[in-house]
């Protein structure tokens, strides 16, 4: 479980992305945070693995305080909480096995995983989430030679290689295209209901946010101003998050209804 | 000019000029003027020297063509072993320290007092011409080709760490970042997100390093740092110009097969 | 293939055997070759002055400090010497580079016969050092300026020729097309077609090549073709290290300023 309370971070320019954020995700939970570009969504799940320094405030998983680790606790904490990233991150001169056994660098030592001997439990692991993404017999393909898609599906199985308690998403399609966009929503939220592990997803995208995630909560100026199901997600709530806009012009029916038909490991 | 003049109704056109300023175009010209003139004023020419010269010039030539490899041979078989062990030797070690270097040279992994300290030494050894520091080295170690390997390996660090550490600055941050994030230490950090993206530059840069370092082994003898430089101006002094031809005809061609293993080396890492 | 299946379990290596097995017999090549050579540079070394080196050095920097700045004042002239050995063979070499590359590139060149003599040119100028090329001019036209100015020259030349050659055989053909079906001829197509398109990387490369030129005239002197460097070997000779400390100094400063004189040059033009 993890638990946020009054979460501030105020930069060196004076720039204050978070004021005062609590907030609670269950083990399992899926949960979407939605807001404006600049609302603080990024700095706020950067802060709890620390690659953003907190100013202040408390960040607890399962009771841990995130906020005061020294380095070599840091990292311990860090290897049980998985990061997918926008621009998928992938170290591009590696073939994709080195990429998803990348993840298992906070638990194996420099020089096994400098020489690659990895335990070959971790190999079996790396595997098992390669087909389970729809990556069967790509693990030599080199990481750059693969489409947008792809290398999402190897960014999940690198963070899902970590055996995470939370994982944390950072605009996860906003490189992708549509359909795209649903195949890995859908892959992410299945994954990480199916291995109960509690995640939070960063998504600009409402429509595909309300499809896909139980819970969803609004980020304003470094506050939340909205936290609720999908459902209770209605124009005027919107305005609270965005501003004004005709919320109800773009129709929120499905494009295409027979996507929901296609099996989700199918690679992109 | 910069404005079309009409005269009688006809329009006149010039190029633009490459300075839009009028006055700072005159400036520009008078200064370069009273430059070359002061140049042609301090530069004393021996015009008579210089005839000779161009009369002995044809001479020279004739002897370089005709190389003599023969009778100077086991002086410059010797000195051009010399000189490719030195710069193959200075090579590999000067890269292998260049690597330590280089991260301590690139801004986005170092802390400030480390960066300033490699920085400081970059430019030191890269400001200074090889000959100059081998001065320096051959007083301290006396002559022969170690301290020639010292001088090599010395200005290949800076070399290979400066080129480097740019290329490290370059990198993809979002890589460095997801390896942090799964809780990976500065050094597997370094092994899987800054090894693979630097490795064809740090390959190439090292090829290349072999290269320059093999040119300037040839004229380390000269100040007696080992090589072939000796027997070359020994050669040259005694106007055995067809045996200096022999000797430079065979660095040109190791230059050559240099360049060509540099290339396939390079196309062979992408 | 890096995947095999071992009693049921799919294993993974990152490389296929054979291609590790290649990757340990180059590396042991390479690793026998190096210890080779040092071994060979080991029994050239007189190790009873290296031992003595820590000795030699502290002893060296105690003659060097402090640097008798009073010298420097009889450097003047001598800095003066090596900027213009630097700048005027710059120039010449830039002249001498540009028909030299118009000869060498594909797109230009008007026989394959002449194509290759030019790159024989490059070739021959780039693969002899500096100081060689001084060697023989001061043998042909005697010690002063003028023979470090045509050392700076003829070695510029392949540097700049090689680098205007590539920039000429990378030119957009569709212009010169354009050109040629005016009915122009071969010259002016150059003027027309190529040189606006390759004047920009033709100056920056200039101005590259002259900063390297200021590093390069700065030991031209060591074998008696002017500059600061017939200083530095006087007092090295005759063992006046403060003042060669002076001059080391006035090495470092000029080389820093022509260097960022040339960045700027370089940025402003491009």
């Amino acid at each position: 479980m993890l638990e946020i309370q009054g979460l501030v971070k105020r930069y060196p320019t004076g720039d204050r992305a978070l004021r005062g954020v609590d907030l609670t995700v269950p083990e399992g939970q899926v949960m979407a945070l939605i807001g404006p570009s600049g609302a603080g969504k990024s700095t706020l799940i950067r802060c709890v693995n620390r690659l953003v320094e907190p100013t202040e405030g408390r960040i607890e998983l399962d009771g841990e305080d995130l906020t005061r680790l020294h380095p070599r606790s840091l990292r311990r904490a860090r290897r049980q909480i998985g990061m997918i990233f926008q621009e998928f991150a992938l170290v591009e001169r590696l073939s994709v096995m080195e990429n998803v056994l990348s993840g298992r660098l906070g638990y194996v030592g420099f020089w096994r995983s400098t020489l690659r001997r990895f335990p070959q439990a971790d190999v079996d692991l790396a595997f098992d989430l390669l087909d389970r993404v729809g990556l069967t017999g790509f693990e030599d393909k080199r990481a750059d030679a693969l489409s947008g898609g792809q290398r999402q599906r190897v960014g999940i199985a690198r963070a899902l290689m970590q055996a995470p308690k939370l994982l944390l998403v950072d605009e996860p399609t906003a490189s992708l295209d549509p359909k795209t966009s649903r195949q890995i929503m859908r892959l992410i939220t299945e994954l990480a209901q199916e291995r109960r592990v509690a995640t939070i997803i960063n998504i600009h995208d409402v429509a595909l946010a309300k499809r896909f995630v139980p819970r969803i909560v609004g980020l304003r100026e470094g506050q939340v101003v909205f936290d609720g199901p999908p459902a209770a997600l209605d124009a005027a709530r919107l305005t609270d998050i965005y501003g004004d806009e005709d919320w109800d012009e773009r129709p929120e029916v499905d494009v295409d209804a027979s996507d929901a038909a296609e099996p989700s490991e199918v690679a992109a | 000019m910069t404005a079309a003049t009409r005269a009688e109704g006809q329009r006149r056109w010039a190029p633009r000029p490459l300075i839009a300023n009028r006055t700072a175009r005159w400036l520009v010209r008078l200064l370069v003027l009273a430059y070359l003139a002061a140049v042609v004023a301090t530069v004393d020419v021996n015009w008579v020297r210089v005839a000779e010269g161009i009369e002995r010039s044809g001479r020279l030539l004739g002897q370089f063509l005709r190389p003599d490899f023969a009778s100077r041979w086991s002086d410059s078989r010797i000195g051009i072993l010399e000189s490719v062990t030195m710069s193959l030797v200075a090579t590999v070690a000067g890269v292998l320290i260049a690597i330590p270097v280089s991260l301590g040279a690139a801004r986005n992994l170092a802390p400030l007092p480390l960066y300033l300290a490699t920085r400081a030494y970059i430019t030191l050894s890269r400001t200074f011409p090889e000959v100059i520091v081998a001065i320096v080295f051959v007083v301290m170690m006396g002559f022969g080709p170690f301290a020639g390997l010292l001088t090599l390996t010395f200005a290949s660090v800076g070399f290979v760490a400066k080129l480097l550490a740019e290329d490290i600055e370059d990198i993809d941050d979002g890589q460095l970042e997801a390896m942090r994030a799964t809780g990976a230490t500065w050094w597997q950090v370094v092994a899987f997100a800054v090894v693979p993206q630097v490795m064809p530059r740090f390959v190439g840069l090292s090829v290349y390093r072999l290269d320059i370092n093999f040119r300037e082994s040839t004229i380390l003898g000269i100040v007696g740092a080992g090589g072939v430089g000796a027997t070359l101006t020994t050669a040259m002094s005694r106007y055995d110009f067809d045996s200096a031809g022999a000797i430079l005809i065979l660095v040109i061609a190791i230059v050559l097969v240099l360049e060509y293993l540099s290339g396939y080396v390079r196309s062979a890492v992408r | 293939m890096p995947v095999r299946t071992v009693a049921g379990r799919r294993a993974w290596q990152r490389t296929s055997a054979r291609t590790s097995a290649l990757a340990f017999t180059v590396g042991v090549a390479l690793l026998g070759l190096v210890l080779w050579s040092w071994e060979l540079i080991a029994r050239q070394t007189i190790w009873i002055f290296v031992q003595d080196a820590p000795e030699q050095a502290l002893n060296l920097f105690e003659r060097m400090l402090p640097p008798r700045w009073a010298y420097a004042e009889a450097l003047l002239r001598p800095l003066w010497d090596t900027l213009n050995i630097a700048t005027i063979g710059t120039l010449a070499g830039v002249a001498l580079a540009a028909p030299v590359a118009l000869l060498a590139a594909r797109t230009t060149t008007p026989h394959q016969s002449v194509r290759a003599f030019a790159l024989v040119v490059i070739v021959a100028s780039r693969s002899i050092h500096s100081l060689v090329w001084a060697l023989v001019l001061v043998f042909l036209v005697g010690p002063g300026v003028f023979a470090g100015i045509l050392a700076i020259a003829l070695r510029s030349v392949g540097f700049i020729a090689k680098l205007l050659n590539e920039a000429i055989e990378e030119t957009d053909p569709k212009p010169i097309e354009a050109i040629r079906s005016t009915g122009a001829g071969p010259g002016e197509t150059i003027v027309y077609g190529i040189v606006p398109q390759v004047l920009p990387a033709f100056a920056g490369i200039s101005v590259f090549r002259w900063d390297i030129n200021i590093r390069e005239a700065t030991f031209l002197g060591l074998v008696g073709a002017g500059g600061i460097g017939l200083q530095l070997n006087a007092s090295i000779n005759s063992l006046r290290w403060a003042d060669a400390s002076v001059i080391l100094v006035a090495i470092f400063a000029m080389v820093l300023v022509s260097e960022w004189v040339s960045a700027r040059v370089r940025s402003a033009i491009t």
